[in-house]
């Protein structure tokens, strides 16, 4: 196969920030429209597009517009008429954005975004955690979460693809943790813009806005429709779920890099998991090893597509493991587990009748410092709820 | 000056400020917002008690921070909304809102004509330095035209927003606009601002040095001229069309005028001959959206503190009779 042979070819990475990859993946996929709003720790993802655009590399509009509303109201605007179209924002944006989440996602609008995860106000912090996308998932997105700069610029690659799929038809959001991720530089190896394009060419919205086929896009639907529009999400959400497969796959195949929709690390013999994401997820990669020579055989399980959330994989999965220990990096308050994700998970187990004990662990909440020393003490405490259970969310490292 | 408690011995302008070191950069313009309004705090006698700064998100918005008085930090844009909740809470507060021109004109410019129409008795300073400076480096709503920012290497194409023209149409009562380089005139406009009844907008020119390399201290130094003391400034800008205005410069209770001048704002950014003016623009006295209630209250004999027996007689007219 053809395309084998340009895996094979050795490519010389490029130090990027995790915002600069996602700039290059813009580039490389040839967006027609980008629109936003600065926000920390987002904002050099889109000037870097700008930089790109400026010099010629990249042939796109660029709409600066005036907050993070108007950026998505542009954005899903742009879509309309069938331009690829992308756009960025980060932790308060990404909350004044909520209303317009729901108008992308019910036009059914392939935009991608990208979320270099901030904690909410208040009080202000400009620091990491995952309380805005967290604040999002029930916004009808697909949603991942990336791990390094590498995965973050294959991802957006997969992610437009997988938008443009005339049967998902849904915008998707790419996020990563902001300053840890979008900040700081690791090897990146970027792919040639016809390689690219090969692989995610361009599929314009086929209800778009076309003066021979006129359109009226979002007009009220009474209760006779609106259950069933609402329901072709749902199936697109689910269907999204293999396609997201089979991308990640022919990525695989196209470029030799594949991630799959979770990865499961050290998982084989382990007898309890670690749910993990993003930054924290590649920290416990490097943690793991060491720990299993001391006797602690816990493995990871790294969370990659979370919207739709891989069921039937994560049940076989933790039907294997005696305990499971959730890391949140967001507080679902006053909820019968304060960690939003565990709380997910916890349904998993009751819902497939599991039997394994459930840990939720909140941490790193507005960037509260986690070292190598604290990911060890959560191993510990994953191997011990093997046969300890703990009831209530534990908040690992606040001063109480 | 009877609308606000007054201290019976003043505060001097050190006991407004806080603890707090500015993390502003050298040489910002901001740092003359600080010592403008302590010291005009300190000439209006105000408690500092009485006195709550609100203010959005940017490098302007920290000003209240550095003062020892009640301050919000809250979301970009959402200044005045917060400030409007808390005068008409408590009227009896002094409340201003401390923001930049990015928060103020571009993600919260849907509150101004509504705060300015109603003629809410609030004080927004705007810190203009024409420039995003907190997110380093984008141009901003008055951003003229062909800045170069970092979303826009090229220079921005948008044409600027004009801030007193556009306060003024949205119907302020008190609008100005005063300079970083001049605290004395800063401070001046402040304690008028501050004691006019209802909604009264600063503009205060306040060059970001570390971004905006263009709209500098040195740029408006020669350019500024006060409209209310400089006649030849006005008749620069506009032609004079009375001789009263070359004795002693615009009347700001003249709206027709103060329009008139207000568009020729920003004639410095294409013309470099023209002045940059400072002062007052206009003021005029009308009823605030607190007296406003407070007539309509009046009107239908609205009860302050309803007795149960009242309330219950209200019930009772309502309860139908039998036949
Ligand atoms: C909803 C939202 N979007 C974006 C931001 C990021 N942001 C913070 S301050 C700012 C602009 C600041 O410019 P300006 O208001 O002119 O204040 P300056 O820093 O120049 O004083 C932006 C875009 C934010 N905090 N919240
Ligand atoms: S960046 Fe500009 S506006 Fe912000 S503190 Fe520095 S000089 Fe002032
Ligand atoms: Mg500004």
């Amino acid at each position: 196969m053809a395309s084998l042979e340009v895996a094979k070819e050795v490519k010389k990475p490029k130090p990027l920030s995790t915002n600069s990859a996602v700039a290059y993946a813009v580039k490389d996929l040839d967006v027609d429209v980008v629109s936003a709003y600065p926000i920390t720790p987002q904002t050099t993802v889109v000037e870097k597009i700008a930089d790109f655009i400026a010099n010629g590399e990249l042939d796109a509009e660029m709409i600066h517009v005036e907050s993070e509303h108007s950026a998505l109201s542009a954005a899903i605007g742009a879509a309309a008429t069938g331009a690829r179209t992308f756009t960025a924002t980060a932790s308060q944006g990404l909350a004044l954005m909520h209303e317009i989440l729901h108008i992308a996602s019910g036009m059914r609008m392939p935009i991608v975004m990208s979320v270099a995860m901030r904690a909410l106000s208040a009080p202000i912090s400009i620091w990491n955690d995952h309380s805005d996308v967290m604040n999002a998932r029930d916004a009808g997105w697909i949603i991942y979460f990336v791990s390094s700069a590498q995965e973050a610029y294959d991802t957006i690659i997969q992610a437009f693809k997988l938008a443009e799929d005339p049967d998902i038809l849904l915008p998707v959001m790419v996020a990563y943790d902001g300053y840890v991720m979008s900040h700081t530089i690791e090897p990146v190896i970027t792919e040639d813009r016809d390689e690219v394009l090969k692989f995610a060419p361009k599929r314009p919205f086929p209800y778009r806005l076309d003066p021979d086929n006129p359109v009226t896009m979002g007009p009220i639907a009474d209760p006779n429709w609106f259950y069933e529009i609402k329901y072709q999400q749902v199936m697109a959400m689910e269907r999204a779920l293999e396609k997201a497969r089979e991308i990640d796959e022919e990525f695989r195949k196209t470029f030799g890099r594949g991630y799959g929709i979770y990865e499961c690390f050290m998982c084989d013999d382990a007898e309890a998991l670690i749910v993990a994401k993003t930054s924290y997820a590649a920290t416990l990669k490097t943690i793991l090893p060491k720990m299993w020579e001391k006797g602690y055989k816990v493995g990871l399980l790294r969370l990659r597509l979370y919207r739709p959330f891989p069921v039937e994989d994560f049940k076989n999965i933790l039907d294997k493991v005696d305990a499971v220990l959730v890391i949140d990096r967001a507080i679902s308050y006053g909820a019968p587990l304060q960690g939003p994700l565990a709380m997910e998970f916890s349904s998993l187990i009751v819902k497939e009748d599991l039997k394994l004990n459930l840990t939720s662990v909140v941490a790193g909440i507005g960037q509260r410092r986690m070292i190598d020393s604290d990911f060890e003490n959560l191993v510990k405490l994953a191997w011990e709820s093997r046969t300890k259970k703990y009831d209530r969310t534990i908040f690992y490292g606040v001063r109480l | 000056m009877s609308r606000f408690k007054q201290l019976e011995i003043p505060l001097k302008p050190a006991d407004y400020k806080s603890d707090i070191e500015p993390t502003w950069c050298p040489g910002c313009g901001d740092f003359t917002v600080v010592r403008a309004l302590t010291q005009a705090f300190s000439e209006l006698r105000l408690p500092p008690e009485n006195i709550v700064q609100v203010s959005g998100i940017g490098c302007s918005s920290r000003a209240p921070l550095f003062m020892r008085t009640y301050g919000a930090h809250t979301l970009h844009g959402r200044a005045i909304p917060f400030a409007i909740g808390v005068k008409l809470a408590n009227p009896e507060l002094t409340v201003i809102c401390d923001v930049g021109d990015g928060d103020l004109f571009s993600i919260g410019a849907g509150h101004n004509p509504h705060v300015a129409r109603r003629n809410v008795d609030i004080t927004v300073i705007c810190m203009d330095n024409q420039v995003y400076g907190l997110t380093k480096n984008q141009v901003s709503p008055t951003s003229r035209e062909g800045l170069y920012g970092s979303l826009t290497p090229y220079g921005t194409v948008d044409k600027p927003l004009n801030p007193i023209a556009t306060m003024l149409a949205y119907g302020a009562t008190f609008v100005a606009q005063t300079y970083s380089g001049n605290p004395k005139h800063m401070t001046e406009i402040f304690k008028q601002a501050i004691m006019h009844k209802g909604f009264a907008f600063v503009n205060v020119i306040s060059p970001c040095p570390t971004f905006n390399k263009v709209d500098t201290f040195k740029y408006y130094r020669e350019k500024v001229e006060d409209i209310n003391k400089d006649p030849e400034a006005v008749c620069e800008l506009i032609e004079c069309p009375t001789k009263d205005i070359n004795e002693r410069g615009h009347d700001p209770t003249d709206y027709k005028m103060a329009l008139e001048l207000a568009f020729h704002d920003l004639d410095h950014y294409y013309d470099p001959e023209a002045p940059v003016p400072i002062g007052i623009f206009y003021k005029s006295e009308e009823p605030s959206y607190e007296e406003k209630v407070e007539a309509v209250k009046k009107r239908y004999n609205a009860v302050e503190n309803p007795s149960p027996e009242f309330i219950q007689s209200l019930i009772d007219v309502c309860i139908p009779k039998e036949v």
